[in-house]
């Protein structure tokens, strides 16, 4: 008897434990709170969408992650965040070693204009010296050909960083990024400030990042998130303006069958 | 991609991280030493001109004239009116002249000629006043009058004084909203009442602050007033004739040999410190409570 | 001390205007304004002519020797104002090299690390040194700051620069405490506030999203603003530094009471006494009884007046360019 070939295992289930994991993360601006008790598993080498309508407080977690919440003067977070076992917020914890260890892309592409692209690409690396001078070239040709922009820059290495359209500038954002070997690369609505060519670009780069690394994005657009991620999480503010995860799981669950009406709602464009 | 159990802790582990936190701190230090020095300057500055002034304060001061040295008492009375005399006379030429050319820049100018206007008010601006006291002593002094005068005096003040309050009430008259202008003109006020009769008003602390700072500033200058009212130590309001003033009487004071009469020109100081400092608090406290 | 850098754009209430018979008091109106804002145009050209036209025999007859030699010989009519020029050069140099690190450093204090209920007090009090008058600087200079530099300061730069070869040379001769250097230190307080402002201004111009780009790959807070927030300071801080030199070139009373005011040697000492252009008129005007001793000092007058402008005009250029709006800068 012919047995037919086992189903492979659901692309959706992780292989290995979580690399990052919130525990009643909650954070302030001041007295005005943002988030409260969201606890989200980050699946290694997957991508996690973070959707909800604006406000909702999606940022917010995300900056807590990588503890660049706390760079605003007067903001608070309470909570744990695990990097595998510690807890980033722990007594001792250096936010500088945090931050190499998770990076972040951001929603407007931020190049440095007084940095050539080159230097750019190089600019995490040269704040600790581990890579010595000569190995940089084959450093910066390989985060650059990571980000799918090599081609379209190799020849332009030493002109500034603000000579590119925004599609290039924000792969080189992610091509810095990913010089510095994070386990983890949060992205803030990467694509919200880019044409639709340059953000099909991103989500096939996207794809092909989390081989290799851990991601977790913010958008606003659903169907990005649903293009895009193995795992979405759903939040949505309540009537104190405080944000709370709502409902968290596989994307094809979510998007098809959730389980809250509250994201149903949000899905099917009742609001938000 | 570097394997995660090689990385070792969230803590900092390494010499150079050490280092580069250390260099962190040590840049703030700096960054908050730089800042010490400038308050420190101000505190030892204006604490020395109350330790050394205070003792020389008075009735006597504030109301008798300057005494030949070896007679007791003395001080600035002469200098306070005349002072008063010549910032009165001062804004009397500047408060229409740049008020004025306020009005003109805010309500009418358009063009090269407005444009022409606003920048040679920001060169008298940036001139020294020194240039300003040479100008109107070759002119004055040295011509038209013939010797220094406190009149003299009064016009370089008011050059000094002119382009500062034209520039700040430009600036706050640009900020009445046009609804109200054009509210009166629908009701058939004509342009020239429009302004005098709601815009100005409108404005009137901004203008306030304008005139305040700039008698804050022309109080302190001394050079300009050196070269064209020279001072005097006796008490005179004649507008023809040289004219003590505070600041010039303050230098007399301290370039002289004697002790005493440093004592008073620290309390001339003292009293100028207090006059200065109470018109740009007046200034700052005006400008803050303005709606606009 | 209000800097205002005003815009340059056409109001909008120049559009308004009136119809019928009140139109002709708006007229009277509007040319009574026009009047008075030809009166500032008249009272600058009028300035500069005079000064020009006063000057004009010592220019004739001194030529551009004016500015290269030293002599100012009123008894044999023969003037040269280099040394004056010399002092000005060499104070305004002092005082920026001792100000501009000091005058960056606060400002990179209040705007990047001070929390704001410490920095808007610390940006207040150093605003407050551009309020005192030059005069109380000068008493100031004169009674207590040229004393310490002639016990100990001066002293001590003899001792240590005295010995390296080019150092030597900058502090040579005796200290007496009124010379070029303490002219120099003394205006470097009085124009502090006015570089730390502007740097304040140039430090907030810069985005946020580049502080927080170099953060999020790990960098230390001060890495963060070495990488990106200075690079993009350069062309404001020289902007702040050429207002600061402004200021410099026309202080007079703080200076001509510390600076000595009798040498005319152009030495490398910084402490030889000296003059400023500033200083010298202030010093010597009383003594113009000759023409063409008067005629000198208007022209040393006109020199502090094309150079003063000079600086002004390219220093606001680079605030402008560097500096975003809002454009009103509040200087105590």
């Amino acid at each position: 008897m012919r047995t037919l070939p086992a189903a492979p295992p659901p692309a959706t289930a992780p292989l290995e434990r979580p690399a990052l994991r919130t525990e009643h993360l909650s954070a302030w601006y001041g007295t005005r709170q943002a988030i409260r008790n969201v606890n989200l598993d980050l699946a290694a080498r997957r991508v996690t969408a973070i959707i909800g309508p604006s406000g909702c407080g999606k940022s917010t977690a995300l900056r807590c992650l990588n503890r660049m919440h706390e760079v605003v003067r007067g903001a608070r977070v309470a909570g744990r965040v695990r990097l595998g076992d510690e807890d980033i917020y722990g007594p001792g914890v250096d936010p500088v070693r945090v931050r190499r260890r998770i990076g972040m892309v951001f929603q407007k592409p931020n190049p440095f204009p007084m940095m050539s692209i080159y230097d750019n690409v190089v600019a995490g690396l040269r704040l600790t010296g581990e890579v010595p001078g000569r190995q940089l070239d084959a450093v910066v040709e390989r985060h650059l050909r990571a980000a799918a922009l090599w081609d379209e820059v190799k020849d332009k290495l030493r002109q500034s960083g603000a000579s590119l359209s925004g599609g290039q500038q924000q792969r080189l954002c992610i091509a810095r990024a990913l010089a510095v070997e994070p386990q983890v690369l949060l992205m803030d609505e990467p694509c919200s400030a880019l044409d639709p060519v340059a953000t099909f670009k991103i989500e096939e780069l996207i794809g092909a990042l989390k081989e290799q690394y851990t991601v977790v994005i913010v958008t606003h657009n659903m169907q990005q998130a649903s293009r895009v991620s193995d795992f979405t999480a759903f939040l949505l503010a309540g009537a104190d303006q405080v944000g709370e995860l709502v409902e968290f799981g596989p994307t094809g669950r979510i998007f098809t069958n959730p389980a809250d009406q509250r994201t149903e709602d949000y899905i099917t464009g009742r609001f938000g | 991609m570097i394997v995660e159990s090689a990385r070792g802790s969230l803590h900092v582990a390494s010499q150079g991280e050490r280092r580069r936190h250390l260099v962190d701190r040590a840049m703030a230090a700096v960054a908050a030493g730089t800042a010490l020095v400038g308050i420190v300057a101000l505190a030892w500055i204006l604490g020395y001109v109350v330790w050394r002034g205070a003792p020389a304060l008075g009735v006597a001061f504030f109301t008798e004239r300057p005494l030949p040295y070896g007679e007791p008492g003395g001080g600035v009375g002469p200098a306070l009116v005349g002072t008063l005399l010549m910032l009165g006379a001062a804004a009397a030429l500047s408060i229409p002249l740049g008020l004025g050319t306020a009005i003109y820049l805010a309500e009418f100018g358009r063009g090269p000629f407005a444009r022409v206007v606003r920048f040679v008010v920001d060169l008298l601006a940036g001139l020294p006043s020194i240039v300003v006291g040479v100008f109107v002593w070759a002119l004055l002094v040295r011509q038209v009058i013939g010797h220094y005068s406190g009149l003299a005096g009064a016009a370089a003040l008011a050059i000094v004084m002119m382009p500062i309050i034209t520039r700040s009430v430009e600036e706050v008259l640009r900020l009445v909203p046009d609804g109200l202008r054009e509210g009166a003109l629908a009701l058939g006020v004509p342009r020239w009442r429009t302004i005098l009769g709601v815009v100005l008003p409108t404005a009137r602390i901004g203008v306030v602050t304008g005139l305040l700072l700039a008698l804050a500033r022309a109080g302190g200058e001394t050079a300009p007033l050196l070269l064209t009212a020279l001072g005097n130590q006796f008490f005179n309001v004649n507008l023809f004739e040289p004219m003590a003033s505070l600041p010039v009487q303050i230098y007399t004071y301290a370039v002289s040999p004697y002790d005493d009469w440093h004592t008073k020109a620290w309390g001339g100081a003292l009293v100028l410190v207090l006059v200065i400092g109470g018109l740009n608090l007046l200034a700052r406290v005006a400008s803050r409570a303005r709606r606009l | 001390m209000r800097m205002v850098v005003t815009a340059s754009a056409d109001p909008p209430a120049a559009q308004l205007k009136t119809r019928g018979s009140a139109a002709t008091g708006d007229q009277r109106f509007a040319g009574l304004t026009i009047l008075m804002a030809t009166g500032a145009l008249t009272t600058f050209l009028a300035l500069a002519t005079l000064l020009a036209a006063y000057s004009w025999p010592s220019l004739v007859r001194y030529g551009p020797g004016f500015l290269t030699t030293t002599a100012w010989d009123p008894v044999f009519a023969r003037f040269g104002a280099a040394h004056l020029v010399y002092g000005t050069l060499v104070t305004s140099a002092v005082a920026l090299l001792l100000a501009t690190p000091i005058a960056v450093g606060t400002a990179l204090f209040v705007a990047e690390y001070a929390p704001d209920w410490l920095g808007e007090p610390v940006a207040f009090l150093v605003e407050l040194l551009a309020v005192i008058p030059s005069i109380i600087y000068g008493l100031w200079g004169f009674f207590v700051l040229a004393p310490i530099m002639r016990e100990t300061v001066e002293p001590a730069l003899q001792a240590t620069l005295g010995h390296v070869p080019l150092g030597g040379a900058l502090v040579a001769g005796p200290a007496m405490g009124r010379d070029l250097l303490t002219g120099g230190v003394i205006l470097a307080l009085m124009i502090l506030p006015t570089i730390m402002v502007v740097a304040r201004e140039v430090f907030r111009a810069v985005p946020d999203t580049q502080r927080e780009g170099m953060l999020a790959l790990g960098a230390t807070h001060w890495e963060a603003v070495r990488y990106a927030v200075l690079p993009y300071v350069a062309g404001g801080i020289a902007g702040a530094m050429g207002l600061g030199l402004a200021r410099a070139l026309g202080e007079t009373m703080a200076v001509t009471m510390v600076i000595g005011n009798s040498s005319r040697a152009i030495s490398p000492s910084l402490f030889t006494p000296g003059y400023t252009l500033a200083s010298a008129i202030a010093n010597q005007f009383t003594e113009a009884d000759t023409p063409i001793y008067f005629s000198a000092i208007v022209e040393v007058a006109l020199v502090l007046l094309l150079v003063s402008t000079l600086v002004n005009l390219l220093a606001r250029l680079l605030v402008a360019r560097f500096v975003r709006a809002p454009a009103a800068v509040s200087a105590g």
